[in-house]
């Protein structure tokens, strides 16, 4: 699956996207950013604060308890601040 | 209504007359404009920088437009977001809205700048004396938006 990351989330982790494979193990979006906190402390940092972290699924807002299925593109980003 | 996610700045009245064109139906005219302001609390801000979630975004700004038309009767739209490096005094986001009547296109261009500004994936990060920072989202931000929900 393919992972993006903006803003805070992107500085924090070091990059803007990458490609994993979904582990058996994971099955939502909660799963996956408790896999992603073991991946280093960058990802510990970037995902430190749920309250503050938004996700989009192939480009549509989801709750953490959103399904994932291995070709999804999952996007993490702080809330908007535009305008 | 006409979506555009852009770096270049944009020019206010260009955009009311490609969208009213040669029309005479139209009652009211309602602009926004978003600018850079110089100022984050106490500390002067140097420069901004935007960044966007590129398809997303568009697909945000569309989505918000589609719900300002099934809620008041419009006669068109536009609606600009710029990205990336800006000053103080730059046109961030522009929103115009044609419609008969006054209070429609009121409602609907204070409604998508509501809403955009907590639904539109755009994230400001600010560059101050002191260094720079990601801006906030703002409660306040989000209440406004919830209350326009019917």
């Amino acid at each position: 699956m393919e992972l993006l990351y903006f803003a805070r989330i992107r500085e924090d982790i070091g990059q803007s996207s990458e490609t994993i494979s979904l582990p058996d193990t994971i099955s939502d979006v909660s799963g996956l950013i408790d896999h992603l906190r073991e991946q280093g402390e960058n990802y510990q940092a970037a995902f430190k604060n749920e309250t503050i972290i938004r996700v989009a699924v192939n480009q549509t807002y989801v709750d953490f308890d959103h399904p994932l299925v291995d070709n999804d593109e999952i996007a993490f980003f702080p809330p908007m601040t535009g305008g | 209504m006409k979506v555009q996610v852009q770096d270049q700045d944009f020019d206010i009245a260009a955009e009311i007359k490609e969208l009213c064109g040669e029309r005479t139906d139209i009652g009211a005219i309602v602009t926004f404009t978003g600018l850079v302001c110089d100022f984050h609390g106490n500390d002067k801000v140097q420069k901004m920088t935007l960044e966007h979630f590129p398809g997303m975004a568009e697909k945000q700004l569309e989505k918000i437009c589609h719900t300002a038309t099934e809620r008041w009767p419009l006669q068109g739209g536009t609606v600009i977001h710029r990205y990336g490096p800006l000053l103080p005094g730059d046109q961030i986001v522009l929103v115009v809205i044609l419609s008969a009547h006054r209070e429609a296109a009121f409602n609907a261009a204070e409604f998508i700048m509501d809403w955009l500004k907590t639904n539109a994936p755009f994230w400001k990060k600010e560059q101050t004396s002191k260094g720079t920072h990601w801006v906030e989202a703002k409660d306040a931000d989000l209440i406004k938006t919830k209350g326009w929900k019917e």
